[in-house]
């Protein structure tokens, strides 16, 4: 019962929202958690942490470091 | 007052406690006599003797930002919101951060973080606490975020002595600015422990009323039929200054933070010594301390949590320092005990008495336990006569911990 992109999207929004209170409307597949929504390291971990909960998928830190973008985590999470 | 010595005044208050979300209504709600204290509806209330608590009147939550309160711990909330007020109602200033210095301490620390990331780790694995997690369980983390908030680079400090931490933090503030090493401090305490293990323990140690059929009457401070101290939740912060640097930018003074006395008892780890001289030789050091006499004094606002013990030894201590003409008053009556907190809001309600010239009675005071030969405000609030006028906010800590503050009028 795999997520669609758009599922995901729509979670991490939401926990992209309740963690840093961006916007859910601004995360967007091609946006980088650094350069566009200004996310530090351990709001990058916080992510991670509320997404394991939200998809039952973990992300190990050696990968959570190469997700760069929004696109990264929604592949990372469908594969 | 020695002409050498930097006088330092109180330019802003800010508070959040289980009478109200700010100052004005928390003062307001003590001069009306009305009680913050409830019965609690938790799960884990059944399994303990102690069934209420005095729980904030403004949940941190409808204040905060979701972002930043998660990663918070509640006693960080708390004091967050009451620095904000404090600076704020000290006009906000824009000062050199090298000047700016953070007092701001807990009794017990961020209890509930420690308590809830030991379930969420013993459950899920290390790997789902939050990053925030030791930062919310510090004792010194309400004093680390202050400064960030504020840019204080002068040094953030956490005293910590248990139920005398926030009259502890308020004394560090005034030896910091007559030290020279800052122009201003945000200084206080700051509590969050009402949950079921601290509620347990403090039942244990068989410190607390369970007047469980009249939440609003148990805490009775010099009453024949106190039973225990009732627990309370919230922060006082204190913006402290030099007087040369409020004058200068025209700010509105409170009140002179005159000086602080400090003894430990060196007795019993959690009852007071029965003879009252640590209280007594604490308040002695902070008159002289202020260059006071104890004649000067007009107000107390006793520590008094309405144990069977302690505020009776605290009423001699008071006689036997001060003399019996000063006006007492307890307000735990009504807000119960908010531990590290207690002493930045009880120091904020002797500031507000002298700076309004009125003080709050003792709420639930039906009958005065015999042998009490103070003047304790009983009935309705008591207007303070005169120009010249000092009081004294007292806070004793199990450890044996004894921190009396004296301000002055201005």
């Amino acid at each position: 019962m795999a997520l669609t992109e758009q599922e995901i999207l729509a979670g991490l929004g939401k926990i992209i929202n309740e963690i840093t209170g961006i916007s859910a409307d601004e995360v967007t597949p091609e946006k980088s958690f650094v350069d566009d929504l200004d996310i530090d390291s351990l709001s990058m971990v916080e992510i991670a942490v509320a997404a394991q909960d939200e998809f039952g998928v973990e992300i190990p830190d050696d990968q959570l470091k190469n997700l760069k973008t929004v696109k990264d985590v929604i592949s990372f999470i469908q594969a | 007052m020695s002409k050498d010595r930097v006088r330092v005044v109180v330019t802003g208050l800010g508070a959040t406690t289980p009478l109200g979300g700010d100052v004005a209504s928390t003062w307001s709600a003590l001069l009306e006599g009305r009680s913050g204290i409830r019965t609690l509806t938790e799960d884990w209330v059944d399994t303990v003797p102690v069934k209420f608590a005095g729980v904030a009147a403004v949940d941190p939550g409808e204040v905060l930002p979701r972002p930043e309160a998660r990663r918070l711990d509640r006693a960080e909330q708390f004091a967050l919101i009451a620095a904000r007020q404090a600076w704020q109602d000290a006009g906000a200033p824009e000062v050199d951060g090298d000047r700016l210095g953070v007092v701001v301490g807990s009794g017990i620390g961020g209890i509930g973080t420690i308590l809830s990331a030991y379930d969420l780790y013993r459950e899920k694995g290390w790997n789902r606490l939050s990053p925030f997690t030791v930062p919310m369980l510090m004792p010194n983390g309400s004093a680390g975020w202050i400064s960030i908030e504020l840019g204080a680079k002068a040094g953030a400090h956490a005293t910590v002595s248990a139920c005398a931490t926030g009259a502890e933090s308020i004394g560090y503030g005034i030896d910091m600015i007559r030290s020279g090493r800052a122009d201003m401090v945000v200084a206080g305490g700051t509590e969050a422990a009402i949950h079921g293990l601290n509620v347990a323990s403090f039942a244990a140690a068989r410190a607390m009323s369970t007047r469980n059929d009249e939440p609003e009457r148990a805490s009775r401070p010099f009453d024949k039929g106190r039973d225990g101290f009732v627990l309370g939740e919230g922060a006082g912060i204190v913006v402290l200054e030099s007087e040369e640097h409020a004058l200068a930018r025209g700010a509105r003074i409170y009140a002179v933070a005159a000086g602080a006395g400090y003894t430990s008892d060196a007795y019993h780890i959690t009852g007071l010594d029965p003879d009252g001289k640590g209280g007594t030789e604490a308040m002695l050091r902070a008159l002289k301390n202020a260059d006071l006499a104890p004649s000067d004094v007009v107000h107390v606002n006793a520590h008094a949590t309405s144990t069977p013990l302690g505020d009776e030894i605290e009423a001699r201590a008071i006689k036997d320092a001060i003399g019996d003409h000063a006006i007492v008053t307890a307000t735990k009556s009504m807000t119960g005990h908010l531990l590290g907190g207690a002493g930045g809001i009880e120091s904020i309600f002797t500031i507000l008495a002298l700076h309004e010239r009125i003080v709050p009675a003792i709420a639930n005071l039906d009958d005065p336990a015999d042998g009490i030969e103070i003047d304790l405000v009983r009935g309705e609030p008591r207007k303070l006569e005169g120009d010249q006028l000092a009081a004294i906010n007292n806070s004793f800590g199990f450890g044996g911990h004894n921190v009396a503050v004296a301000f002055t009028t201005v």
